[in-house]
């Protein structure tokens, strides 16, 4: 099982460098596609199914064939885009690196957290989140809906011609 | 079921907080690192990630479903940012040609 957890995280963080280091936006995805699903690997270890699917289904399903279709409609993956300078690009590795430091000393910080004890594993099952969800937060679910129609509502307004407006 | 659950008793929360804390710390270094919006987003979405994956794992540690019912809201909120973004993307380049976020500084001081 530890190894398990080890292996999907080596795969989590060398995508996700891939992600940053790679040139062509098309690799891009596909090494993001790759984290991701090594994060629903994560989920399933962690006993949340229902997140599981819904981040297969939602991510990597719908998020990243829109980033594939934007990239591919737009003819982006033969448009060469100049790096930045130099010293920019040291200064982003050196500033990921520090913030990275700086969150491993506030983790070794912590005081040791326990599960709590009488303990559960059935809390990441739809039933559960579903009790939850439409118990204690109906009011959010209906209101990202609304979330979701004005998002839409401006995505097509944004991809409008502007003299059709 | 009850052997997949056993991970929470063997590997200690310090080690979903680091892997966590990694992942956004690429990300951050890749905002900071492309030029390409597109990379930039996908940088963003990846931080996103990495807190979806630490308020699934303390929501898991602590058996409490209100965490997961948080991240499936950020799923919601970012799919919404994801399609205006793009559009947003597809915007820009209709109008300067390019996604080369250094062309768009004329909000800069």
């Amino acid at each position: 099982m530890i190894f398990l957890f080890f292996l999907l995280s080596a795969v989590m963080v060398v995508s996700a460098l891939f992600v940053v280091f790679s040139k062509n936006p098309v690799n891009n995805v596909i090494y993001l596609i790759v984290c991701f699903i090594a994060m629903a690997g994560h989920y399933i270890l962690l006993n949340a199914q229902f997140l599981a699917v819904v981040h297969l289904i939602v991510y990597t399903g719908a998020i990243m064939v829109l980033f594939l279709f934007v990239i591919m409609l737009l003819n982006l993956n033969k448009a060469i885009i100049p790096q930045k300078s130099k010293t920019t690009r040291i200064m982003a590795v050196i500033t990921g690196g520090l913030f990275f430091l700086v969150l491993l000393a506030a983790t070794r910080q912590t005081f040791e957290i326990l599960p709590r004890y009488p303990f559960t594993s059935t809390i990441g099952l739809v039933k559960e989140i579903g009790k939850t969800l439409f118990n204690d937060f109906l009011l959010p679910f209906e209101m990202s809906s609304v979330l979701f129609i004005s998002a839409m509502v401006g995505a097509v307004m944004f991809g409008k011609k502007d003299d059709a407006v | 079921m009850k052997e997949i659950s056993s991970v929470i008793q063997l590997i200690p929360l310090e080690y979903y907080l680091v892997l966590s804390g990694t992942l956004f710390s690429i990300g951050l270094m890749g905002v900071l690192f492309r030029r390409n919006i597109i990379a930039i987003l996908m940088c963003i979405e990846l931080m996103f990630n990495s807190v979806n994956l630490l308020l699934t794992a303390f929501s898991a540690y602590h058996s409490d479903p209100a965490g997961q019912v948080f991240v499936f809201f950020i799923m919601i909120v970012a799919a919404a940012e994801v399609a205006v973004g793009l559009s947003i993307v597809v915007m820009m380049k209709r109008n300067v040609e390019s996604v080369d976020i250094n062309l768009l500084n004329r909000l800069k001081w």
